[in-house]
């Protein structure tokens, strides 16, 4: 193995998709239903899962469709709620192995979501293309999967499950950020900032007229900027937190 | 598959590639800037605390389920479990919680 590349191949990034996968086969199975119940088509809901793959873009553009918004619309909402993709992917270049070339990146940013970054991001080594291909594909399969599943048969569901599987994907982000806060008290506080500043922007009366997309921004910039201050990170402090 | 809705799809698709792709793509150099480091290092922790609270709340039809789902998830968390075991229990105590409290 050649210096900078990563020792992490395929299969272990199937691996550790699988939760993301089945976690947003319940989080899709939601937008199926949701999208047909707006008057999409089946089929329509479907393409939009898997030629986008993000869940609060496209709850938004289903909603610019259904109001006959314009294109240009289209395009501004998804610029701003998906905003954060360009942070996460910039951060990620600063993950890669060397066998990431340009032909690479064109497709491995197709798969770059929270879930997939979150995760990518964390490792211990540098990330390689055939380890992120593998991460890539159980929640893209869970998230066309649960789209179709969702689209078809979400009737047959009873109400109070279909409810309850809401709190999965959130219950995945804990699990993602609890872990690392334990042992890194930069970490610990950026998370508590962050919290705290997206419930003001919850609750507190014309803060919370910004849309969702925004206020993620907002608030994720804002904590990320003040704990960069107070609390730079020591060199090497960059692998695994 | 109507065509006015595969062009707002073509669209919301095209504008969310390119969201993900150009800066993945077109930056290289590492960043020698501590602040950057830094920020970089934190901002994924802090984009999923602003979108898992308040929003986990309101994930369920109802406070109660929500808070005990909200609850099983930390304490699993902190016991390390995978992703899916947290995910997955926070999920039947939901279902549960909100079965009793209705």
């Amino acid at each position: 193995m050649a210096k900078n590349e990563s020792p992490y191949r395929y299969l272990q990034g199937l691996k550790d998709g699988i939760p993301i996968g089945l976690g947003y086969l319940s989080v899709s199975f939601g937008f199926g239903i949701s999208a047909v119940g707006e008057g999409l088509r089946v089929l329509e809901a479907l393409i939009i899962s898997m030629t986008n793959l993000t869940s609060a873009g496209q709850v938004a553009g289903v909603t610019v469709i259904v109001a006959g918004g314009t294109l240009l619309e289209m395009a501004l909402t998804q610029l701003v709620i998906n905003l954060r993709y360009s942070l996460m992917g910039i951060t990620l270049t600063q993950r890669l192995d060397d066998r990431c070339h340009t032909g690479h990146r064109l497709l491995m940013s197709f798969g770059l979501t929270d879930e997939i970054f979150a995760l990518a991001a964390s490792k211990p080594y540098p990330v390689g293309p055939s380890y992120f291909y593998g991460l890539m594909t159980a929640p893209y399969i869970g998230w066309a999967g649960g789209t179709l599943m969702g689209a078809l048969a979400g009737s047959i569901l009873p109400e109070n499950l279909r409810a309850a599987m809401g709190i999965m994907i959130y219950a995945m982000f804990v699990a993602i950020i609890l872990p690392p806060m334990k042992q890194n008290r930069g970490v610990l506080l950026t998370v508590m900032l962050a919290a705290a500043l997206s419930c003001c922007m919850a609750y507190i009366p014309v803060l919370n007229a910004v849309s969702d997309g925004f206020a993620i921004i907002i608030c994720a910039v804002l904590a990320a900027v003040v704990m960069a201050v107070l609390r730079p990170i020591s060199d090497g402090e960059e692998g695994a937190p | 598959m109507r065509l006015e809705i595969l062009l707002y799809v073509f669209v919301m698709a095209l504008t969310t590639y390119l969201v993900r792709m150009l800066p993945m793509t077109l930056f290289r150099k590492k960043i020698k800037s501590r602040f950057a480091r830094s920020f970089f290092y934190y901002i994924p922790y802090a984009v999923l605390a602003a979108m898992t609270l308040p929003a986990i709340l309101y994930s369920t039809d109802g406070y109660l389920s929500a808070l005990a789902g909200l609850a099983v998830a930390v304490v699993l968390s902190l016991l390390n479990q995978s992703l899916i075991v947290v995910s997955l229990a926070a999920c039947v105590v939901a279902f549960l919680v909100g079965m009793i409290s209705f």
